[in-house]
């Protein structure tokens, strides 16, 4: 394997004429491998096969089977458009077509008639303009965005647990974060004493919505007395700012992430003073850390312009005043310039922070382009690992020779694997499967609608399915098992997206099966039914057919013994294959003949009115000679019109009547009647 | 004939198609390749069956085909075919003299392509 071919980015050019394919083909070629489609099915297939394999997809619009318009909207209901951009090659060039195009997320296009030099350009521009792109979003999504993620939620749950208690609306919290970071975006223009960095104020502003957690220690009628505070309780009250702290001192992990370090100063700082007057360590100036001293200014500020228990809410101009003033706690002057200066702005912003415009508002911090891959936060490494497990399914998928397909249930549509559809005469690609006439053909409808039944039946904890059928492999019919499991996606209400599986060949076994079925059945000899199965049939026909008349009759090869000892046993067993064969044609259709073991055989048939006329010809034929051996023979009847329809007793009857027969010098037949009721048995005493 | 011969008989545009292919070794393996176009045949089929669909598309590939050869003048015919069996439009509303204009310019272009083939071998 050339290391170098491996290398070569793929381009898919989906396009009905092979001019246009080849032309751009030999344009990219000697920079690129091409893979080409002869429409827009096709290109989905190979799209779905390939994935991100595909570099760019240079896509033609009139097309037959599914047009280069369809082939976009299935891009963008699968994602692929978000990692496979699209160039639009086609001749059309009416504003509608170009704007659906666009719209539909197609990249760039490329106009007729082709320029070797701009097709070059643009295909190689395009996908690295991409190239760049899925680079960043697998860095940010993979090491950024899911820490950031995990840790926002923490902290919404502990801080709302706060907030559940304390009977507040739980906007507190998001108004003290988004006062905090304002003020600090506002500090850092006016001084840069701090030091602090983009990173920094989002993680304080994190934090910041811990700044009360060590309320969760303060009881409940003291948390939310709508009265004042006795000194015990406030006392009492104040202590939550040390428990708080202490609660994330004592947090077994984690102790030394920046979050936890700043949550720590937050709660147990966020009610000192800046002339050294607050709690619970008195610290004094710049020894509050500053996030501290800022969640402790938006902390003060929200809670004057928010209604609560003991009074009705401040407006903006009232709150600022009364800080300003000092009625309300202490700050550092550069604080309350930034205050002052953020002015009118806070009102809005706080309104307009509404809890999913928040988490909104995050995302975009992070990187816009997340949020278009917010559910399918995939890394490019996460996409290399899948694609080795496909190689490695494949592989073994080729080696193994077997048929295997993929079904999707938005789009319907049913995908088998290029060796499988070889072996099955069946596109790779199939639309609606259910109507598909050549699906149809091969595996036959009701055995179609049956499997369909049997995977609408299944579970997403019982996903897998068994189905035999003959299917028609390469021209003939063979016997086959499809197993099959369906696929389901989603944790709460989960939605079945497909089946895979694959068809095993089951050919061979099904024959040896059925053969051993007939060997189980049949006597190796003659070929007839053994005795064990015909005394099953009889039952059951007897059980079907409880109005109906029949006759069981057992035939006795007279002098067979002789065969046997003049002639050999070779002889012998060819008396008895005539003896079946004659047998077998003497009867009609409907009725059963059996060997019942040595030269006995049994007949069991239905009849209307005239039993005597057919066991007549029964007699007659079998009667004669084989090889010079002259045939003779005795039989006994038994008629269930005489009373009995237990097979035991018929048979026992029938065999009375042989025993008759024989003491009488054989030869002949008898029925059955109550005059030899106390017979002896011709089965156990043959000659 | 040369390349160049072979174009200003069938109308069309030597230079443009060298300018973007750059190459004659290409254009020429192109105009060949011209003739083993499926696209027409399934053009007069699909004007035969009156099946509007096909005979669209198939005018539209050679539409295409042509531009990107620069075979003007059969550019300019399928071009405007092509236009007249745009879905939407009524089949039977198509102008007769057209197809027979595009199936002349057709006719011209591949005898003309032959006559380089056969020079050529």
């Amino acid at each position: 394997m050339k290391s170098e071919s491996k290398k070569k980015q793929k381009v898919l050019i989906a396009d009905d004429s092979e001019m246009n394919r080849s032309i751009l083909a030999d344009m990219l070629g000697e920079d690129f491998e091409i893979i080409e489609a002869v429409n827009g099915k096709q290109a989905v297939q190979l799209l779905q096969k390939y994935n991100v394999e595909i570099s760019i997809l240079l896509l033609d619009i009139v097309m037959p089977e599914m047009d280069g318009f369809e082939v976009l909207a299935l891009m963008n209901q699968y994602r692929w458009i978000e990692d496979v951009p699209v160039i639009m090659i086609s001749a059309e060039t009416s504003p509608s077509y170009i704007e659906r195009a666009y719209e539909l997320g197609v990249t760039d296009f490329i106009s007729r008639p082709f320029d070797e030099l701009i097709v070059h350009r643009r295909v190689l521009n395009t996908i690295m303009l991409y190239a760049k792109q899925k680079k960043l979003v697998g860095l940010v999504s993979d090491q950024i965005y899911e820490k950031e993620k995990s840790s926002n939620l923490l902290v919404n749950i502990l801080s709302h647990i706060v907030e559940f208690r304390n009977g507040e609306s739980g906007l507190h919290v998001l108004h003290v974060q988004t006062m905090t970071e304002m003020l600090l975006k506002k500090l850092i223009q006016m001084t840069d004493q701090y030091r602090l960095n983009a990173s920094d104020i989002s993680l304080i502003g994190k934090a910041s919505a811990l700044h009360d957690i060590g309320k969760i220690a303060i009881p409940d009628e003291i948390l939310n007395k709508p009265g004042r505070l006795t000194k015990e309780e406030f006392e009492q009250m104040k202590t939550h700012t040390v428990v708080g702290a202490s609660m994330l001192e004592a947090l077994p992990f984690h102790g030394d992430e920046p979050l936890v370090k700043i949550a720590y100063q937050i709660c147990r700082w966020h009610h000192e003073r800046y002339d050294g007057k607050g709690y619970p360590d008195g610290l004094k100036g710049e020894e509050i850390p500053i996030a501290a001293q800022i969640v402790s200014l938006a902390d003060v500020y929200d809670a004057l312009t928010s209604k609560r228990v003991y009074k009705d809410a401040y407006s903006h101009e009232k709150a600022v005043q009364m800080i300003l003033n000092g009625e309300c706690g202490v700050f550092s002057p550069i604080l309350l310039e930034c205050l002052q200066e953020i002015g009118e702005n806070i009102q809005t912003e706080l309104q307009v922070n509404s809890l999913s415009q928040h988490s909104q508002k995050e995302m975009h911090n992070v990187t816009a382009e997340i949020l278009r891959h917010e559910e399918l936060a995939v890394s490019e490494r996460t996409l290399r690992l899948l694609e080795h497990e496909r190689i490695k399914y494949q592989f073994f998928a080729s080696l193994s020779q077997e048929i295997q397909f993929e079904y999707t249930t938005q789009p319907p549509m049913l995908s088998v694997f290029d060796w499988g559809s070889h072996q099955l005469g069946l596109n790779e690609i199939i639309m609606d499967p259910e109507e598909d006439e050549s699906l149809i053909a091969v595996m036959g409808k009701e055995n179609l609608h049956q499997l369909i039944e049997k995977l609408n039946g299944t579970t997403q904890e019982e996903p897998v399915v068994q189905f035999d059928c003959e299917l028609q492999i390469n021209g003939a019919f063979r016997w086959s098992r499809i197993i099959s499991r369906t696929m389901w996606f989603g944790d709460e209400e989960p939605q079945c997206t497909g089946a895979i599986g694959k068809v095993v060949d089951i050919h061979e076994e099904h024959l040896r099966m059925i053969d051993l079925q007939h060997r189980a059945s049949h006597d190796l000899l003659t070929g007839l039914i053994n005795h064990t199965y015909a005394k099953e049939y009889i039952q059951q026909k007897l059980r079907a057919y409880p109005d109906s008349n029949f006759a069981l009759v057992i035939v006795d090869l007279d002098h067979f013994k002789q065969a046997n000892d003049n002639y050999g046993h070779t002889f012998g067993d060819q008396v008895l294959q005539y003896m079946a064969n004659k047998l077998s044609h003497s009867i009609r259709g409907e009725d059963m003949a059996a060997r019942v073991g040595g030269d006995e055989f049994l007949i069991f048939l239905e009849y209307k009115v005239d039993l005597e006329a057919a066991i007549q010809r029964i007699f007659r034929t079998l009667t004669g000679e084989f090889n010079g051996f002259p045939i003779s023979l005795s039989m006994g009847i038994a008629k269930t019109e005489d009373g009995e329809r237990e097979y035991e007793e018929l048979f026992h009857r029938a065999d009375q009547a042989l025993y008759a027969v024989k003491r009488g010098g054989r030869g002949n037949y008898r029925y059955y009647d109550d005059s030899i009721k106390d017979t002896l048995s011709a089965i156990s005493s043959i000659d | 004939m040369t390349l160049q011969e072979c174009y200003e008989a069938i109308g069309g545009n030597y230079e443009d198609v060298f300018g973007r292919f750059r190459k004659e070794s290409l254009i020429r393996k192109f105009v060949l390749k011209f003739l083993n176009d499926p696209s027409f045949d399934a053009l007069c089929k699909g004007m035969e069956s009156k099946n509007q669909e096909e005979a669209f598309r198939a005018a539209h590939t050679i539409k295409g085909v042509c531009q990107n050869l620069a075979f003007v003048q059969l550019y300019e015919s399928s071009k405007d075919l092509t236009e007249q069996l745009r879905p939407g439009q009524d089949m039977a509303q198509v102008d007769g003299a057209l197809f027979e204009r595009l199936q002349e310019d057709y006719r011209r272009t591949t005898d003309a392509i032959r006559q380089l083939e056969q020079e050529e071998s």
